[in-house]
C-alpha cells in the first residue's frame, strides 16, 4: 500500500474509533447534568444514585474519548501536511477555538466534578456538570464547522496557492454546519439514551435491588433517546435534501442511482457494479426517491453518470465517483439503525409511561443489545459523509490525494497505524471490562464510596 | 507590532504555560512507581494531580491548535517531520490519560501495577521528547525549499537534542518531586524531599550543560533576551538547591518553575523571528513565511483576547479549590 492509502486507512480507523466514545460523551454529559439537577431540586436520594452511577460510566467512556482525541488534532500535520498547508488558514482556527473554548472548559470542570463532591455546594457541583456538558457539546460545534467547510467551502478566497479565510462568520454560519451540528447532537442524545436503556434493561432482567433507579433510568433514558432518535431522523432527512442540492454526487452515490430518472425509485437492495456503472439486482419503491428528495412524486433525480460528466466539464478530466458500494450501504445502515431506534423507542415508551416495566426477558435482551444501534448509526453516517465526498478532501477545491505528507515514508505510516491498532485494541478491552464491571455492580455499589 | 509577532509570543506563552503546569504532572507520573510503594500512598501521589492534570494537558492541545491556526506551515512541517517522535509521544499520552482514570477503578494489584507503569512510561516519554523536539527546532534541521523535513527520526537524536531531552526530563522530574512535597504530608512529604535533593543534581547538570552548549550548537545568544533568561535559568536552578535544603518547598517550587519558564523563553527568544531553523538558512521557517493570512490572525487575536483571560480565571479557581494537601484520609477519586 502507498502512503496515501495507509494515511486514509489510519484516518478512518482512528476517527471511527474516536467517534464511538464522543457521542456517548456528548449525550451522557447532558443526561447526567439533568439527573444531578433533579437531585438538587427534589433532594431525592434516587437521583443521587442515578447521577453517581451514570456519572461513573460517563467517566470511563470520557477517558478514552479524550485520550484518542489527542491523535485527532495532530494527525493532520503528521499524515496530511499538504492538506494542512492548503487548508490551515481556515481549518486551524476552529481547531484552536475548540481547544480554547471547549477543551479547557470540559477538562477543567470535569476535574472539579470528579473531585469536588465534598468541596463544592450541591448547586455549584451540579452547575459544574452543566459546564462540562456545554463544553463537550461546544467542541462538537467547532470541529463540525471545520468539517462543514470540507463539505461546503464558504467564506474563503484562493490566494497564495492556498485557501484563505475572508469571512469568519460565513464559516460558522455555513448552512451545512447548521444541518450537520443538530444532526450530530441529536444522534448523540440517542447514543446516551440507548446506553442508559440497555444497562437499565440488564438490571431489570437480573431483578437487581435498586429497581426504582433502573425503572426511572429506563423511562428517562428512553425519553431522552427517543427524542434524539426522532430528531436525528427528521434532521437527517432535511440534511439529505440539502445534500441533494449541494453535493449531488454524494446523494446519488448513496442511492446507487447511475442514470438520471424522473421519477426516481428508492432502492432497497442493490448489487453494485462500480466498473460497469450499473447495478445488478435492484429492488425499488417506485417514485419514492423523488418524493424524499424533492417532496414531489415526479421530480427528476440526477444520476451519477450525468453528474460525472458535469464535473469533468467543471473540474477537468478525472473520476469524480466515490465508492458507490460504501456510500449506498453505509447510508442504508445509518437509516436502518435510526428507524430501529424509533420503533424500539415507541414500544418502550408506551409501556414506561403507563409505569409498566414487565418487559419479557427477550425484550430486555433486545434492549441491552440495542445500545450498539446508535453507535452503528454514527459510524455508518460518518463513513457515508466522508467516503461520499471523495475524491475531494475539500469539495470542489482540493483532492484527498493531494493532501498527504510529502516526505513521510510509507513505513512510518504503517508503523504508526499498527501502533494505534494495538493500543486501541488494548484500550477497548480495558474500557469494556470496566464498563461491564461498573454497569453490573449497579447503583448501590457507588453510594458506599 | 504586527500580528505575526503577537502570535509568536502567544504560542510561546502557551508552551510556557504548558511546561509550567504539565511539567510537574509528568514529574509526578515519573516518580509514582518509585516514590510510593504501597497502593494507598500511590493513590495519594496520583491524587495530587488528579483534579488538574487534564486541564493542564489542554495547554498542549491549545498550543498545537494555535500553531495550526496561526502558522500552518510550522504545524505541517514540524508534525510531518517529527513523525515517529510525535507518534511515540501521542501513544504515551493516550495510554497515560486512560491510566489516570482507570487505575483505581479495579482492585487487583496486577491491574493497578500495570497502570502505574503505564503512567510512568506515559510521562517519561513526553518529558524526554519535548526537550529533544525544542532543542532540534533551534539546532537546525534538514528542511528543503518546499518546507519539507528531509531527515529521519534518528536525525533528531543528535547530542544537542539529547542534552535538551535530558534537561527537560530531569527538570520535570525534580519539579514533580517538589510538587509532591508541597501537596502531601508525613512519610511522602519526607520522602519527596530527599528525592528532590537527589534529583536536583542531574537537573542542575543538564540545565547548565544545555545553556552552555547552546552557545556553540546554536546561534540563540545573538538574541540578548535569550542570553539574559539563560543566565536567569542558571541562577534559579542554583537557588532551587538552597531552597530545597532550607525546607522552603513553596519557594523551591517557584525556583524550579522559573527555571522551566526561563529555559522555554530562552529557546523561543533564540528562535525569533524563525519558527524552525533549517540547515540551509534560506529554508528557515519564519513567522512570515509560515504564517496564516492577516485576516485569520486578526480573527484569532480577538478570540484569544476574549477567551484566554476567562480560562486563566477558572483554571486558577480550580487550583484554589484543591489547594489542600492530600493524605490517605482525603477522598481519593483516582
Amino acid at each position: 500500500m502507498d502512503v496515501l492509502a495507509l494515511a486514509r486507512w489510519q484516518f478512518g480507523i482512528v476517527t471511527v474509533y474516536h467517534f464511538f466514545f464522543v457521542p456517548i460523551t456528548l449525550g451522557l454529559s447532558v443526561f447526567v447534568a439533568i439527573l444531578e439537577t433533579a437531585y438538587v431540586r427534589t433532594e431525592k436520594e434516587v437521583y443521587l444514585r442515578m447521577t453517581k452511577f451514570w456519572g461513573k460510566l460517563f467517566l470511563i467512556n470520557f477517558a478514552i474519548g479524550v485520550a484518542t482525541g489527542i491523535v485527532q488534532e495532530f494527525q493532520f500535520g503528521m499524515n496530511w501536511s499538504e492538506y494542512s498547508r492548503f487548508m490551515g488558514d481556515i481549518f486551524g482556527a476552529p481547531l484552536a477555538i475548540e481547544a480554547l473554548l471547549a477543551f479547557y472548559m470540559e477538562s477543567t470542570f470535569l476535574g472539579l466534578w470528579i473531585f469536588g463532591w465534598d468541596k463544592l455546594s450541591k448547586k455549584a457541583h451540579a452547575a459544574v456538570m452543566w459546564l462540562v456538558a456545554i463544553g463537550s457539546n461546544l467542541s462538537a460545534f467547532w470541529i463540525l464547522s471545520a468539517n462543514s467547510f470540507m463539505q461546503e467551502p464558504v467564506g474563503y478566497v484562493i490566494k497564495n496557492g492556498r485557501a484563505e479565510m475572508n469571512d469568519f462568520f460565513a464559516l460558522i454560519g455555513n448552512a451545512h454546519l447548521w444541518y450537520q451540528f443538530p444532526h450530530v447532537l441529536t444522534g448523540a442524545m440517542a447514543s446516551a439514551g440507548f446506553l442508559v436503556v440497555g444497562i437499565s434493561a440488564y438490571h431489570l432482567l437480573k431483578k437487581s435491588k435498586d429497581s426504582q433507579a433502573y425503572q426511572k433510568s429506563m423511562k428517562w433514558g428512553m425519553t431522552y433517546g427517543f427524542i434524539g432518535a426522532v430528531l436525528v431522523i427528521v434532521l437527517g432527512h432535511v440534511q439529505m435534501q440539502y445534500v441533494m442540492e449541494t453535493q449531488p454526487m454524494k446523494a446519488a452515490a448513496g442511492e446507487a442511482l447511475w442514470e438520471t430518472e424522473s421519477p426516481a425509485g428508492l432502492s432497497l437492495f442493490a448489487t453494485i457494479d462500480q466498473e460497469q456503472h450499473k447495478n445488478g439486482i435492484n429492488l425499488k419503491l417506485p417514485a419514492m426517491l423523488s418524493f424524499l428528495a424533492y417532496n414531489s412524486f415526479d421530480a427528476q433525480c440526477k444520476g451519477i453518470n450525468a453528474i460525472q460528466a458535469e464535473y469533468v466539464q467543471k473540474y477537468g478530466p478525472g473520476d469524480y465517483i466515490p465508492s458507490v458500494f460504501w456510500a449506498y450501504w453505509m447510508f442504508r445502515l445509518m437509516v436502518g439503525a435510526g428507524f430501529l431506534m424509533l420503533f424500539i423507542g415507541i414500544y418502550v415508551l408506551m409501556k414506561t409511561y403507563k409505569n409498566k416495566y414487565d418487559f419479557s426477558p427477550r425484550w430486555l435482551k433486545i434492549l441491552i443489545w440495542s445500545l450498539f444501534l446508535p453507535l452503528l448509526g454514527h459510524s455508518a453516517g460518518w463513513l457515508y459523509a466522508e467516503i461520499g465526498r471523495q475524491p475531494w478532501a475539500v469539495f470542489g477545491l482540493f483532492k484527498t490525494s493531494a493532501g498527504v505528507s510529502l516526505a513521510t515514508p510509507a513505513g512510518n505510516v504503517l508503523f504508526s497505524l499498527l501502533g494505534y491498532i494495538v493500543i486501541y485494541l488494548l484500550l477497548i478491552i480495558a474500557d469494556v471490562f470496566l464498563m461491564k464491571k461498573y454497569a453490573i455492580a449497579g447503583t448501590e455499589a457507588l453510594i458506599k464510596e | 507590532m504586527d500580528l505575526n509577532i503577537l502570535w509568536f509570543i502567544l504560542i510561546t506563552v502557551l508552551f510556557v504555560g504548558f511546561f509550567f503546569l504539565e511539567g510537574f504532572d509528568y514529574g509526578v507520573g515519573i516518580l509514582l512507581p518509585f516514590i510510593a510503594k504501597d497502593d494507598a500512598s500511590r493513590r495519594v501521589v496520583i491524587n495530587t494531580i488528579g483534579p488538574t492534570w487534564d486541564g493542564n494537558e489542554v495547554w498542549m492541545l491549545t498550543a498545537g491548535g494555535a500553531m495550526f491556526a496561526a502558522f500552518p506551515n510550522w504545524y505541517a512541517t514540524l508534525f510531518s517531520g517529527f513523525y515517529l517522535a510525535l507518534f511515540l509521544m501521542l501513544a504515551a499520552l493516550i495510554v497515560r490519560a486512560t491510566a489516570f482514570e482507570y487505575r483505581s477503578k479495579h482492585e487487583t494489584s496486577q491491574w493497578r501495577n500495570m497502570w502505574d507503569w503505564v503512567i510512568f512510561f506515559g510521562s517519561v516519554i513526553p518529558a524526554l521528547l519535548w526537550g529533544v523536539a525544542l532543542a532540534n527546532i533551534i539546532h537546525g534541521l534538514p528542511i528543503d525549499s518546499h518546507m519539507t523535513y528531509t531527515g529521519t527520526f534518528f536525525t533528531l537524536l543528535n547530542p544537542y537534542g539529547l542534552v535538551g531531552g535530558l534537561a527537560s526530563l530531569s527538570l520535570f522530574t525534580l519539579y514533580g518531586a517538589i510538587f509532591i512535597n508541597l501537596k502531601t504530608n508525613e512519610a511522602l512529604r519526607e520522602k519527596s524531599k530527599s528525592w528532590a535533593k537527589g534529583l536536583w543534581i542531574p537537573a542542575f547538570i543538564f540545565v547548565i550543560l544545555f545553556v552552555l552548549i547552546s552557545g556553540t550548537a546554536t546561534d540563540m545568544y545573538t538574541s540578548r533576551l535569550a542570553l539574559i533568561v539563560a543566565v536567569l535559568a542558571a541562577i534559579s536552578i542554583i537557588a532551587a538547591f538552597f531552597l530545597i535544603k532550607a525546607n522552603r518547598s513553596g519557594w523551591a517550587f517557584v525556583a524550579t518553575a522559573l527555571t522551566i519558564v526561563f529555559m522555554t523563553v530562552m529557546i523561543f527568544a533564540g528562535l525569533f523571528p524563525r519558527v524552525m531553523v533549517a540547515v540551509e538558512t534560506a529554508n528557515n521557517l519564519t513567522i512570515y513565511n509560515a504564517s496564516a493570512s492577516p485576516y485569520t490572525l486578526k480573527v484569532m487575536s480577538i478570540v484569544a483576547a476574549i477567551l484566554v483571560p476567562i480560562v486563566l480565571v477558572y483554571q486558577g479557581w480550580t487550583y484554589w479549590v484543591f489547594r489542600q494537601r492530600i493524605t490517605k484520609d482525603s477522598s481519593l477519586n483516582y
